[in-house]
């Protein structure tokens, strides 16, 4: 039956699940929004910026694991979603970004809000389209939304013209087998190598100190599970990265918890340390590595993951697997009981397992206590508690985002959600919003810089209307929190512009926006208003906590250096308080 | 760094303490891809490169035997390391169906030019006509004062062609991006 391509729109989403559109209307994409309303199955979010829209179909996505959808009109609709597109792009988030476009007869003619969008998104993609016939659009949306799930996910932008949404036909929508026989270049590769796996498993029960290296793709492949078993049944300390966090359980004695330039001391000298790291889905980011030449110097390094072109990026790997991490790890785990699981120098590894525990004695992740003024890791910590380490957490960029990521303990995949690739300010209330709508099952965490809320802070509002209860703690330093760190530490404190001590009474803009405010200025008042703010399930809650202001975050390894200029909590080098030995 | 060390063994064999920065050869790479004939598929190959901080030196694209199959032949000069990143990232994309870079592969190349030479002289008529017989080209227009030579080969065979009736002058040119195809068989001297 004919039907506009405004329905066939509708329909393609339907077919692919999508039960919630984040988005903004306006001319270009009207008629979508009309067959929207005509239709009435589908729950659209009606953000206050697009920006806030794409960073909630992230959160979703990410929150989920299925493919999240934000929409747009075009022009200045389109342009304000870039920002979130490049975010998803970075972390690889599944999210099919639709825009309306100009009609096809104005197409490069300057028109009222014409903008080659699919242009300026096009390396910040996965994949993009322009709908140039109304036959091709269901095929086109359902290659979106298999591109952003499958292989290495990521965002795929789908750009329809304004007269196609208006036009009728009857095409059909395609099946799955259609659209896979329609992109022959496009074969993502699962498996993995079984010489690979073999050699891998073989390196595994030889090592004397192996260190596992998880990150986000192990989240993606939801592998928990097999990288537990690997672990305990070959006694592999696990460090996580940023995006691998909840991968591998913190609180499992095996837990090295995040290495790199915020690692703890132990999982970088772990690291540093290793004869053996496997990386799992992990792709040797600068902030992890420090200066490359001295990243696990000693290792041989196994490296899984679903992109071939993350492996031997930065790091040349030893033995490179390219497929599913976790149908790679079950055959690894298959090879290795094969072969009867068998360690070859069982008490070096013991050795290693002890020498690892000494580290954690020696330097665990802390902070110093005050009774008299908040500490932003104090603050984290009662939330963890106060939660009992069940909550997903959602953060912006800036220092609240390290402290979050070291003094909250993740246990489960897709329970820390933050931007850690393109590391955009502004990610965490929008994503909170989307995390807290695709698992409504779970408390939601907004932790949030003063800076970073003050990005996109109108989605309040939109918390407000929909009555999304997510709680917002607000980590307020009256700063630029990391920037003025690095003035600190390496500009001879120039504080230069980054004093946001001027800032709206948060309180009360809560209270205007019709969610709940709170203010703590007191430790002591730091777990009151958290369980305060647990209670109320109706509505969003702010809680703006005035921190220590000069607080800092450690350890840390300055940029482009090695492991061994590690900066500790009492503010000493790593190579000072101890040699960093090359155990050996 | 050897007071770090703590284990005389290590010196003793000469490992490198520090893992090694990984460098290629910087040369000129031949890349052949075949792609869907889709909107922007250009745009997105060469936004790619660019991005990487490259410049492309080459470039041709035609249709091939197959409809809505083309293929294309890139020469890009950068680090042999970070050319093998882009021929894997141009492999991700989702129109490209085969990418491969045949610089050490034996492989055959040709490109074409068009030049038209100023001949206004019967002496330069003369040797214009002469160098067109022994580069085996071919003479596709004249004009009382011109000829406009079409020439094919290796970019060596072109470029001598050109230093050649430089002298004459060259009143314009026209070059194509190479073209390139794996040899299929042992590589023979070039005719």
């Amino acid at each position: 039956m004919p039907r506009k391509g405004a329905d066939i729109v509708i329909e393609t989403l339907k077919e692919e699940g999508v039960e919630i559109i984040f988005g903004h209307p306006g001319g270009a994409i009207m008629e979508v929004y009309d067959a929207l309303y005509r239709d009435g199955s589908i729950r659209h979010i009606l953000a206050r910026h697009e920006q806030g829209a794409g960073h909630m179909a992230e959160g979703y996505a990410k929150a989920t694991g299925k493919v999240g959808v934000a929409m747009s009109t075009s022009g200045p609709g389109a342009t304000n979603l870039v920002t979130a597109i490049a975010d998803a792009y970075m972390d690889s988030v599944p999210v099919v970004f639709i825009t309306g476009q100009v009609p096809t007869h104005l197409i490069g003619n300057d028109a009222f809000q014409e903008v080659d969008i699919v242009g300026i998104t096009r390396p910040i993609t996965k994949h993009n389209f322009l709908v140039k016939r109304i036959e091709d659009l269901p095929l086109i949306l359902r290659q979106a939304f298999y591109i952003a799930r499958t292989g290495r996910p990521g965002p795929v932008l789908v750009d329809i013209p304004k007269d196609i949404t208006q036009k009728l036909s009857d095409v059909l929508i395609p099946s799955l087998e259609e659209v896979k026989e329609s992109l022959p270049g496009y074969r993502p590769h699962l498996e993995g190598n079984l010489q690979q796996i073999k050699k891998a498993a073989k390196l595994i029960m030889e090592a004397k100190r192996p260190v596992l290296y998880v990150g986000g793709g192990a989240v993606q492949a939801e592998a928990q599970k097999e990288l537990v078993e690997l672990a305990e049944l070959m006694k592999i300390p696990v460090t996580t990265t940023n995006m691998g966090k909840g991968a591998f359980p913190e609180l499992h004695p095996l837990a090295l918890h995040m290495l790199g330039m915020h690692g703890t001391y132990y999982a970088n000298m772990a690291v540093y340390n290793c004869d053996l790291l496997i990386a799992v889905g992990a792709r040797f980011d600068d902030r992890v590595t420090g200066k490359v030449e001295e990243f696990a110097p000693q290792a041989k390094i196994i490296h899984i993951d679903i992109d071939p072109a993350s492996i031997s990026k930065n790091i040349v790997v030893d033995v490179p697997i390219v497929g599913d991490v976790k149908i790679v790890l079950r055959k690894l785990l298959e090879e290795i009981k094969r072969e009867g699981a068998k360690l070859y120098f069982p008490e070096e590894r013991q050795k290693w397992l002890e020498r690892i525990e000494g580290w954690k004695k020696k330097h665990p992740l802390t902070y110093r206590k005050s009774n008299t003024v908040i500490k932003p890791q104090y603050v984290i910590e009662q939330i963890y508690e106060a939660t009992k380490g069940d909550a997903i957490i959602s953060t912006g960029v800036g220092q609240h985002q390290m402290w979050s990521a070291m003094f909250y303990k993740y246990s489960f995949p897709r329970q820390f959600i933050n931007s850690g690739g393109l590391g955009t300010m502004g990610f965490g209330l929008p994503a909170g919003i989307g995390a807290k709508l695709g698992r409504p099952d779970k408390e939601v965490f907004v932790i949030d810089g003063d800076g970073s809320f003050m990005m996109t802070m109108q989605e309040l509002i939109t918390a407000v209307q929909y009555k999304v209860p997510v709680k917002i703690a607000i980590i307020n330093n009256g700063y630029l929190g990391m920037v003025r760190q690095w003035q600190e530490l390496f500009y001879e404190r120039r504080y230069s512009e980054v004093d946001l001590s001027v800032q709206p009474d948060f309180v009360k803009l809560a209270e205007a926006c019709g969610a709940v405010g709170f203010r703590a200025e007191k430790p002591s008042e730091v777990r009151e208003i958290i369980e305060e703010a647990l209670k109320i399930q109706d509505r969003p809650v702010v809680m703006d906590f005035h921190v220590d202001r000069e607080e800092n975050v450690l350890p840390m390894v300055p940029a482009g250096k090695s492991y061994r200029d590690m900066i500790l909590d009492d503010g000493k080098k790593a190579i000072e308080a101890e040699t960093m030995y090359l155990v050996g | 760094m050897a007071d770090t060390i703590g284990s005389a063994g290590l010196n003793a064999v000469k490992t490198p303490l520090f893992r090694e920065v990984r460098k290629g050869e910087v040369r000129k790479h031949i890349i052949t891809l075949t792609v869907r004939n889709e909107l922007g598929v250009l745009a997105r190959i060469a936004t790619l490169i660019a991005g990487k901080g490259y410049n492309i030196e080459g470039l041709s694209v035609g249709e091939t035997h197959e409809k809505g199959i083309s293929r294309m032949t890139l020469e890009v000069i950068g680090d042999d390391v970070v050319i093998d990143q882009v021929v894997k990232q141009l492999r991700k994309l989702i129109d490209t169906i085969k990418v491969k870079d045949l610089t050490d592969t034996p492989h055959v190349e040709r490109e074409l030019a068009l030049i038209k030479v100023h001949t206004a002289t019967p002496r330069a008529r003369d040797e214009v006509l002469r160098l067109v017989e022994i580069f085996r080209c071919r003479i596709v227009d004249v004009s009382p004062e011109t000829y406009t030579v079409e020439i094919t080969g290796t970019e060596d065979k072109v470029n001598a062609f050109i230093e050649l009736v430089k002298p004459f002058g060259i009143k314009e040119m026209a070059r194509t991006g190479k073209v390139a195809m794996k040899r299929e068989s042992i590589p023979q001297e070039e005719e």
